[in-house]
């Protein structure tokens, strides 16, 4: 907490909000914010998804405009509704969504758009050197000739503060910047914060964790409900205090009650696909099976893999102790499996498509929903009005049913969209549930309940294979821990036994290459 | 006053577009009228007259309207699966040829059975000219735009050289067309001394059916799902390449049956001019009605009423018939602002 040599209240004032006040329809989504923030300081946004962070942070980019309310930028009154204002001015945007283009390198994807078109020269030798420079003086280590597809979410983000600075921002907005980096990445991450921030920035940190605000931010802001309910040093406020300010009420915490595991319902045996090697796992029942790891080492090949989307290429899949032969999304299903992907607007739902559609999308063939191919609404609408009201998605209630059930499900917040793909997935008892990272991106409320609603189904019989990078999900919840690291799989340790520590040494490969 | 983002369109807003649309682009198209000397409101007085202004008139225009909803069909069902079907102009041909194939006395059956068959043979025709670039996506990941566009020059040059050849009727004193159908080949005429014939009623039960497919039926959800993240299909276990294909049939085939519904119900016997471009027509059609199958229905009569009518507003006035084209595109462009502008809203504090 110590971050700046300076005294943040001497340092000039990089940025000046009074009175921004915003309505969307009904919903007043900004009222009456007020905040300063000085050179040199990291200033922490912290709320619940819905708050009113991100609409914020679009009225000082100049995505929205505001309804009242002014901002300064060091000192001058800022065009508000102008991204190119905001950009002259000093503000760079770095969005939770990275937006770079795949098939350029990460070199002109920085330059893109800095460019006069006018000069035959593009000079890029010259560029080039200045963002090395750059690169290394904030250590946000990224090869400028490599193609961004081919990066790392993480690497991705680096290249976005590139971008960012290379375009001489002066006031810096991260919108949720650790929501794409695994846990040995965001040590370095706040290091360069804090370089950035010695070097004069401004730093706008918009978040919902609550450790993480407390470890990197100079002063903290809560809001709720489009409202500023708290303001203060961080090193003066309670870590509690502040949870509270957010949530507006105590949370309880969740509490796993032991359950002996039953016999055994998934079994990988060897399994070999991609960068997977000969991984071996057992999911029992009534046991949840935690797998740790910094993200591409094989997390999303072995979901896809377990969800049906890819075939082995050589081991096999067991389920309820029989061979799987076909494998298929459709077959995995229908075989009792539940499955909540790590994208959620990817491939968990279909955005356009209305509610009831994405509730009964994986079942539209059961008798009990289709019958000659003819869909029977009547029992389609009457069961997912009560699962989706049973996993408590709002925007439902006081209206007719009918018609809240055709409301597209991209106009659900991403809460309730999990929570609608929960109510899909769990409604139907499976056997086996896979989930990976399934509370990414969630506010604390929404995170309790997906906890809640996994050990519930546990409780019930089920399996559970639980993929995740949030350590502190994966050791509160998980009975058992595997570490993948480059696609080999560390054996199962009951979670009892480790500490968080321990697995971060594993994720990074160092007790498995002893291992071996 | 301020300018905001709707979260859902209200269904009136959805309609009036297009309405909205159809005015701008006539309001827009008076200056050309203008240019050309003739007074505005005395021209689209006799386009109006001429599309629905008499019996006759108006049996001309659903006469016209008959192919254009058979191709706008195609093109919304199979857009409406992101399967860019630019093909409905060699579709409508390949429909054309094997109904012509088999009823110019090949296959001889009485009236209701021959012209059943006739109409299935159209549908199989075009649907399988779709499934081939559907296939080839689903397998190679061709892309369709090209393959579909491309074998509309394949299927147009073939025929071209089947009417020079093979297919050429010794009685047409040596014009490049097929030998007539035979009579019970015929599509019945709806009105007496109108061309109108039961190929209106057909389009229209294809519209409604395509309607119910998509409201009603799981094959309509997969169609939906498959078109707005194939990505997201595939994961929840949806057959993304089958729903592909069987949308080209379905797409394919209501192309083949309006070339099939077009030479047996108005022309009767195959020749290049069966269309004049009634398949690439279907695509504005199906993008003017946002690809709703009863819109479509109206989209077709609109733009059948135009080109008939124009032919009036020529005749009596001496403005350029083009104009008709122009009309359409125009239409099509504003269709496009409008369904933009239709996203957001004004609000007065």
């Amino acid at each position: 907490m110590t971050a700046n040599p300076s005294p943040p209240s001497e340092a000039p004032l990089a940025l000046k909000v009074v009175g921004i006040t915003k309505r969307f329809g009904a919903l007043l989504a900004n009222d009456q914010i007020d905040l300063e923030l000085r050179a040199g300081e990291i200033l922490a946004i912290l709320g619940e998804n819905g708050a009113g962070k991100t609409t914020l942070m679009n009225i000082l980019f100049g995505h929205y405009v505001p309804d009242q309310g002014q901002v300064w930028v060091l000192g001058r009154p800022l065009k508000l509704g102008s991204p190119a204002a905001a950009l002259a001015a000093g503000i760079g945007m770095v969005h939770q969504h990275v937006v770079l283009a795949d098939n350029l390198s990460v070199l002109d994807n920085i330059l893109l758009g800095t460019q006069p078109l006018w000069h035959l020269w593009s000079r890029r030798r010259e560029r080039r050197r200045r963002i090395q420079k750059l690169a290394e003086e904030l250590g946000l280590a990224v090869d400028p000739d490599a193609l961004v597809g081919s990066l790392t979410l993480g690497e991705r983000q680096r290249v976005e503060i590139l971008k960012v600075l290379y375009r001489g921002a002066r006031i810096l907005i991260l919108d949720e910047p650790t929501a794409v980096l695994t846990p040995p990445e965001i040590e370095p991450f706040f290091h360069t914060l804090r370089q950035m921030a010695g070097r004069g920035l401004g730093i706008l940190l918009i978040s919902h964790k609550l450790q993480e605000v407390m470890r990197i931010s100079d002063r903290v802001m809560v809001l709720r409900s489009g409202r500023v309910v708290m303001t203060g040093k961080t090193a003066e406020i309670h870590p509690a205090a502040l949870a509270e300010a957010m949530v507006g009420q105590r949370l309880a915490a969740v509490v796993k009650a032991p359950l002996s595991p039953g016999e055994t319902v998934l079994e990988l045996q060897q399994v070999s696909c991609g960068v997977l090697e000969r991984v071996s796992l057992t999911v029992r029942r009534h046991e949840i099976v935690g797998i740790a790891g910094v993200a591409g080492n094989g997390q999303s090949v072995l979901a896809d893999l377990v969800c049906g989307v890819i075939r082995p290429q050589q081991g096999h899949l067991h389920l309820y102790g029989r061979v799987l032969r076909l494998i298929s999304p459709a077959e995995m299903v229908r075989q009792g499996m539940a499955r909540i992907p790590e994208d959620r607007h990817k491939t968990g739902l279909i955005g356009s498509l209305s509610l009831w559609e994405n509730w009964v999308i994986e079942r539209y063939r059961d008798p009990e929903f289709s019958r000659w191919g003819i869909l029977r609404h009547r029992q389609i609408y009457q069961q997912a009005y009560t699962w989706l009201q049973t996993y408590d998605v709002r925007g439902l209630q006081g209206e007719d049913p009918r018609r809240a059930l055709q409301m597209p499900v991209q106009l659900l917040s991403g809460g309730n969209m999990q929570k609608v793909i929960l109510s899909r997935e769990l409604c139907r008892d499976p056997q086996v549930i896979v989930a990976h990272q399934p509370t990414r991106g969630l506010d604390l409320g929404a995170v309790a309940y997906v906890h809640t609603q996994l050990l519930a189904a546990a409780r019930a019989g089920a399996g559970i294979l639980l993929i995740s990078e949030d350590l502190d999900e994966l050791l509160s919840l998980a009975d058992r821990v595997a570490v993948l690291y480059r696609g080999r799989l560390s054996p199962a340790a009951p979670t009892h036994t480790t500490t968080v520590t321990a697995l971060g040494l594993r994720m990074t490969g160092q007790e498995v290459a002893d291992a071996c | 006053m301020r300018v905001e983002l709707r979260s859902t369109v209200p269904l009136w807003l959805i309609l009036s577009a297009p309405m909205a649309a159809i005015a701008l682009a006539f309001l827009s198209c008076s200056l050309l009228i203008l240019w050309t000397g003739s007074p505005v409101l005395a021209a689209y007085g006799a386009l109006l007259r001429g599309a629905v202004g008499s019996p006759f008139a108006l049996s001309e225009t659903l006469t016209r309207a008959v192919p254009l909803i058979l191709t706008g069909l195609a093109v919304a069902v199979c857009f409406r699966a992101k399967l860019w079907n630019i093909g409905a102009e060699g579709q409508f041909y390949g429909g054309a040829l094997a109904a012509s194939l088999l009823g110019t006395g090949e296959l001889s059956l009485p009236r209701p059975g021959l012209v059943l068959v006739l109409l299935l043979a159209g549908w199989i025709a075009g649907g399988l000219l779709l499934w081939i670039p559907a296939w080839l996506k689903t397998q190679f990941q061709v892309d369709e735009v090209v393959t579909t566009l491309l074998l509309n020059f394949v299927i147009l040059l073939g025929i071209s050289y089947l009417l020079e050849g093979p297919l050429k009727d010794p009685l047409a004193l040596g014009w490049p067309q097929g030998r007539a159908l035979v009579e019970s080949a015929l599509l019945p005429r709806l009105i007496p001394r109108s061309r109108l014939h039961a190929g209106f009623i057909i389009a229209l039960l294809a519209a409604l059916g395509v309607w119910a497919i998509e409201q009603f039926t799981v094959w309509g959800l997969e169609m939906r799902a498959v078109g707005a993240n194939p990505e997201a299909a595939k994961f929840l276990g949806i057959p993304v390449q089958g729903v592909i294909l069987y949308t080209s049939l379905l797409g394919g085939g209501l192309a083949g049956l309006a070339g099939a519904c077009e030479l047996l119900g108005l022309k009767g016997y195959l020749t290049l001019d069966l269309s004049p471009g009634f398949g690439y027509t279907g695509i504005v059609v199906a993008l003017l009605a946002q690809l709703h199958p009863l819109g479509v229905v109206g989209a077709a009569v609109f733009i059948a009423g135009v080109y008939v009518g124009a032919d009036t507003m020529g005749r009596s006035l001496g403005v350029p018939t083009y104009l008709a084209d122009v009309i359409v595109a125009a239409a099509l462009l504003w269709m496009l602002v409008c369904m933009g502008l239709a996203r957001y809203r004004l609000r007065w504090d």
